[in-house]
């Protein structure tokens, strides 16, 4: 079973192909040790009665014809056990913190079976994550997929640290955990992470997987399944409520790029392979509720969108996968604003069944629209007062144009450690800053709801 | 006999396998779990296969056994209210044999076999039958009555018929060359369902949505297209169609997509009324689901179940409603196995045959006068998702290539929450002659010039609004001013329409009607006010004009209306100048 073979006849970028071995499984783990006495792992890409390919995680580097190639007869595995909780472990899943390895309460498969989408509950619960952008325009709900799309030197991660601090669904207290996988961030980024979970407590409840810049960029394809596995395992086995954080997608989404031309395959858009769509929606749709389990899986990950390109294939795939996006602007983030999320192209798909009556408000909704509506067609009057000049404008369109200075002052931008309640704060700031508008420009609103909620109508009934 | 070959080679989906000679498009079983799978390649003594599940840990040598059979669907009473996995397995029977997660190598049955369902025949002994001839009828739900039909490949005489409970593979009649038919019947899902004859569309397909309905209506029968960038509002639309639509069944197919929103769609259909029976959604439902992360090969045939069973409820006479989302999954599925398969690529890597397969599937919609001798119709609209919202891609140019209706979504629309985003300068439909008689007859005699008025109102919007650009609006003279108040008018009263609103989700066509001849009236009053000299600023700070803006989401909109048309009867008046 355990037999070594020493029949590597090519070594090409991250792959080595096998000769004259017993039959192989395909996907199979496989070990790989060295002259020099170290071991590498690997997965069955390819298996047929002639040749085997593997590709190798830690990469090919010092490898020889003279290794020795072990097929485990298993696929990859993850030891889960509650015990992982307040451990740091490695992209591949090995301990990083010096302390002991996981003795296993089960392995588990890290590729995961896809959830039948009969099992599945829709989402519904709100979850507050104090962010004015997020909750009242873009809201979050348990068992969502919602990543921020990012640039490059943009504050996502601290967006990110503010919702995992805040994140939570009201007045419940039902035990949560967070799991956080770090795909190719550097290592400075990964202890600003590391720090803010430590200062607050949050390590105590989380899993982290790091596979930093200089780790092996093969073993980035595992660690996101890695972390997603020990979600599951913790959502459904122990009924805890996960939010996985991993960061950053389009790392992972270059290791794809890279395998796909060691493999020589024929590349898809800007070299992409074809299938990272359905590589991608493998991990973002492990995401969700499931009848009759107490836990949940959200997915809130970071992608930092190159040359701030959304429709860059990594963001136009992601975006036709998950659940909606928030996105960070460059040009809000140069005025100043924190968090500078842009809501219009930003959107919450699973917005609607998690606010309301009941929820949050009956009025959310409308409030939203109309804020987008009025904030979008604010915007263009600036493009169009840079060249006609403000008196060009009538009245009604003047009025809009300063609507949009509002919305990004009062609305958009708030403090670091500024927990804002939904109803208290998020919705009293939009109808103050919409009670800014004639009455008749709301048409997004419902007579009812302008009657229960416009301050000069609650000034009345006061 | 069993011939049994064994597994050569695997990779990933694609599976080669030596030592038997199956058919091509001949289902196999592969490995010791059985994996079910498809021969889509000959080449030599080998065979390639894709195969419907994952193929992890599977080995070379591992048995191989051929059906004999190529891919196929049951057809039969129980299919309606159901939810099938791309090979018309019921999801729900898979849950119950393995729990939350799909695992592989179970097989099930697309149809119930222990359930039982009364038979009525309405043929007798003696009677000679001809293929896809009525032989008896058994109730499916509430409102569907479901045609036992012969098969379309077999005729004869009937020797012996029942009467009362039976399932659906107990002999129900037997033909007087020993033939026995049962109530269900298979079909293999590649090949089309035979037909009397086809026929041209002339009805509309009446959806309640008022860009749809109004200005870009598909007919019954027809073809759509909904191309549009993520998070435009493709699903939305489509299960806006699956509610709402005046179709006597519903086959939804959600291909390569979220699992959530399928599990939305089985929460919410069961508590929706069909707004033609009053029945609940979901009885005139079947609901076909491979989601983004299923086995990408069981994606490819997911579409051709889905439009088998559509064919088969037409034959019965039965308008069917068939939405696929999306139909660029089914197509990048192709082009995966296309590419494990080392074929030469086409554009962009999709397969040379792309462009032949969409027309294949869009083919096989259409209104037909069917064997049995009924009326039916497919109407088929497919969600396209082009990457990077660009509509130069294959796969959008191929399927508009083949479409009738085309509803192009757009961003810009979306992100200021103008919904439905379909750009209405950009957008579609050759049906609109076609059916014009139809809405003159069904509508009002008035409908087609209003239509075309408010049409051509946004042509002149968009052509001003790019002189707007340059000067301001203050600087355009006031008749065009106003011209640009009534596009607006058109864009925010009447197109807007918000799908998650209890009232305005559905729009019956009177009140499509009644909106918009009011949104007209407003016009010419205000024009002719305009000529009699009534300052602008007068004319649209008039109430009634904004009151318009809400009529829609009122429960009493006919009342609501009369007064907001009543004031501005009012208020012009009011205004005078004549
Ligand atoms: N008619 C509508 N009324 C109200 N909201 C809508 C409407 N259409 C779309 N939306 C909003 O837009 C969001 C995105 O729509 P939808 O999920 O249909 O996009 P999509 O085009 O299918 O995207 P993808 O390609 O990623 O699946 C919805 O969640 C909803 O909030
Ligand atoms: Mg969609």
């Amino acid at each position: 079973m355990t037999k070594e073979y020493k029949t590597i006849t090519e070594v090409s970028g991250p792959l080595i192909f096998l000769e004259k071995t017993e039959p192989v499984g395909y996907g199979e783990l496989v070990n790989i040790n060295l002259p020099d006495g170290t071991t590498k792992r690997g997965q069955v890409l390819d298996t047929s009665a002639d040749t085997v390919v593997v590709q190798v995680f830690e990469g090919t580097g010092g490898l020889n014809s003279e290794s020795g190639v072990v097929f485990t007869g298993e696929t990859i595995k993850l030891s889960v056990s509650k015990d992982m909780l307040g451990r740091i472990l490695s992209g591949a899943g090995e301990p990083l913190d010096g302390g002991p390895r996981i003795v296993p309460d089960d392995r588990i498969d890290v590729n995961g079976a896809s959830m039948n989408p009969y099992s599945r509950l829709p989402p519904v619960d709100f979850i507050q994550t104090g962010i004015s952008t997020i909750d009242g325009t873009n809201t979050l709900v348990r068992g969502q997929k919602l990543p921020i799309f990012s640039g490059a030197g943009l504050p996502h991660n601290e967006i990110a640290l503010q919702i995992a601090r805040q994140a939570k669904v009201l007045g419940s207290d039902e035990p949560f955990a967070v799991v956080f996988a770090a795909m190719g961030i550097t290592n400075e980024e990964a202890q600003y992470f590391m720090q803010d979970f430590e200062k607050t407590g949050a390590l105590e409840r989380a899993v982290v997987f790091l596979n930093l810049a200089d780790d092996p960029a093969v073993e980035r394809l595992i660690t996101p399944r890695m972390a997603l596995t020990a979600a599951e395992y913790l959502a459904y086995e122990h009924d805890m409520h996960v939010l996985v954080i991993m960061t950053d997608i389009t790392n992972y989404c270059e290791a794809l790029r890279q395998m796909g031309a060691a493999r020589e395959e024929v590349p898809g858009r800007r070299g992409y392979p074809g299938y990272m769509y359905t590589d991608l929606a493998s991990l973002y749709e492990r995401a969700g509720v499931i009848k009759g389990k107490k836990g949940s899986v959200t997915q809130f990950s970071i992608l930092t969108m190159p040359g701030d390109d959304i429709t860059h294939p990594i963001p136009d795939l992601s975006g036709y996968i998950t659940e909606g996006q928030i996105v960070v602007s460059r040009e809000l983030h140069r005025k100043g604003i924190y968090p500078p999320i842009n809501v219009l192209p930003s959107l919450s798909r699973l917005m609607n069944s998690g606010i309301g009556k009941g929820k949050t408000r009956e009025d959310h909704k409308a409030v939203s629209d109309q804020m987008y509506a009025m904030y979008a067609e604010g915007r263009d009057m600036r493009g169009l007062v840079a060249i006609v000049g403000k008196d060009a404008l009538s009245e009604r369109d003047q009025k809009i144009l300063e609507f949009a200075d509002l919305f990004e002052d009062r609305f958009v931008r708030q403090g670091r450690n500024e927990n804002r309640h939904i109803v208290d704060d998020t919705l009293r700031i939009a109808w103050e800053i919409l009670s800014e508008l004639p009455m008749a420009q709301l048409t997004r609103i419902d007579n009812k709801f302008i009657d229960a909620y416009h301050p000069a109508n609650k000034a009345k009934s006061e | 006999m069993e011939v049994k070959g064994e597994i050569y080679r695997v990779a990933g989906p694609v599976v080669t396998i030596t030592g038997i000679k199956p058919k091509m498009y001949d289902v196999v079983k592969v490995g010791h779990e059985g994996l079910m799978g498809e021969v889509i390649r000959i080449k030599g003594d080998k065979a390639t296969v894709q195969v419907y599940e994952d193929t992890s840990g599977i080995k070379p040598g591992e048995p191989v056994v051929n059906t004999g059979m190529s891919l196929s669907v049951e057809l039969g009473p129980g299919l309606l209210e159901s939810i099938y996995d791309g090979i018309q397995r019921p999801l729900k029977v898979l849950q119950e044999q393995m729990g939350d997660f799909i695992q592989r190598g179970v097989t099930a049955n697309g149809l119930d076999r222990d359930k039982k369902w009364d038979f009525k025949p309405i043929v007798s002994g003696g009677d000679s039958v001809k293929g896809g001839e009525v032989i008896g009828v058994v109730q499916e739900t509430m409102n569907i009555e479901h045609k036992i039909m012969v098969p379309p490949n077999v005729s004869g005489t009937v020797n012996e018929i029942k009467s009362g409970k039976f399932t659906v593979d107990e002999t129900i009649c037997v033909l007087s060359d020993g033939t026995e038919l049962q109530m269900m019947q298979k079909w293999s899902v590649r090949k089309p369902r035979p037909v009397a004859k086809k026929l041209m569309p002339s009805k509309p397909l009446i959806t309640g949505q008022r860009i749809l309905d109004g200005l870009f209506p598909v007919a019954k029968g027809g073809t759509a297209a909904i191309p549009g960038p993520f998070g435009s509002g493709k699903t939305v639309t489509q299960q806006q169609l699956a509610k709402w639509s005046d179709t006597d069944i519903v086959v939804y197919i959600g291909c390569g997509e979220r699992g959530n929103e399928m599990a939305d769609v089985l929460n919410e259909f069961p508590e929706l009324e069909d707004p033609k029976t009053g029945r609940p959604l979901m009885e005139r439902t079947v609901l076909i689901a491979n989601t983004s992360n299923m086995p990408v090969a069981a994606r490819e045939a997911s579409v051709y179940t889905g439009i088998t069973i559509a064919e088969y409820y037409r034959d019965m006479g039965y308008d069917v409603a068939l939405m696929a989302d999306s139909t660029s999954r089914w197509a990048e599925s192709m082009r995966e196995i296309s590419s494990r398969l080392e074929e030469m690529p086409g554009e962009e890597g999709y397969p040379a045959y792309l462009s032949a397969r969409l027309s294949e599937f869009y083919e096989r919609a259409g209104a037909v006068h069917s064997l049995a001798g009924f009326d039916g119709s497919i109407t088929v609209i497919g969600a396209v998702s082009p990457p990077g919202g660009d509509f130069s891609e294959p796969v959008t140019q191929s399927t508009l290539r083949i479409v009738k209706v085309f509803w192009a979504l757009d961003a810009k629309l979306s992100q200021r929450r103008h919904f439905p985003s379909i750009n209405w300068l950009s957008s579609y439909s050759l049906y609109t002659n076609g059916l014009a008689d139809w809405f003159t007859e069904n509508v009002a005699p008035d409908w087609i010039s209003l239509r075309d008025n408010a049409m051509d109102l946004l042509q002149q919007e968009s052509e001003l609004q790019e002189i707007v650009q340059l000067v301001g609006s203050d600087a355009l003279p006031e008749d065009q001013q106003l011209t640009l108040e009534i596009a607006r008018m058109i864009r925010e009263y009447f197109l807007q329409q918000n799908a998650f609103h209890p009232v305005d989700t559905f729009c019956p066509f009177d009140k499509q009607y009644k909106l918009l001849k009011a949104i007209s009236k407003y016009g010419e009053m205000a024009n002719a006010a305009l000529e009699a000299g009534v300052p602008m600023g007068d004319i649209i700070s008039v109430e009634s004009k904004d009151d318009l803006a809400k009529v829609k989401y009122e429960e009493d909109f006919e009342s609501a209306l009369n007064v907001v048309l009543t004031k501005m009867d009012a208020e012009f008046a009011k205004l005078g100048g004549k």
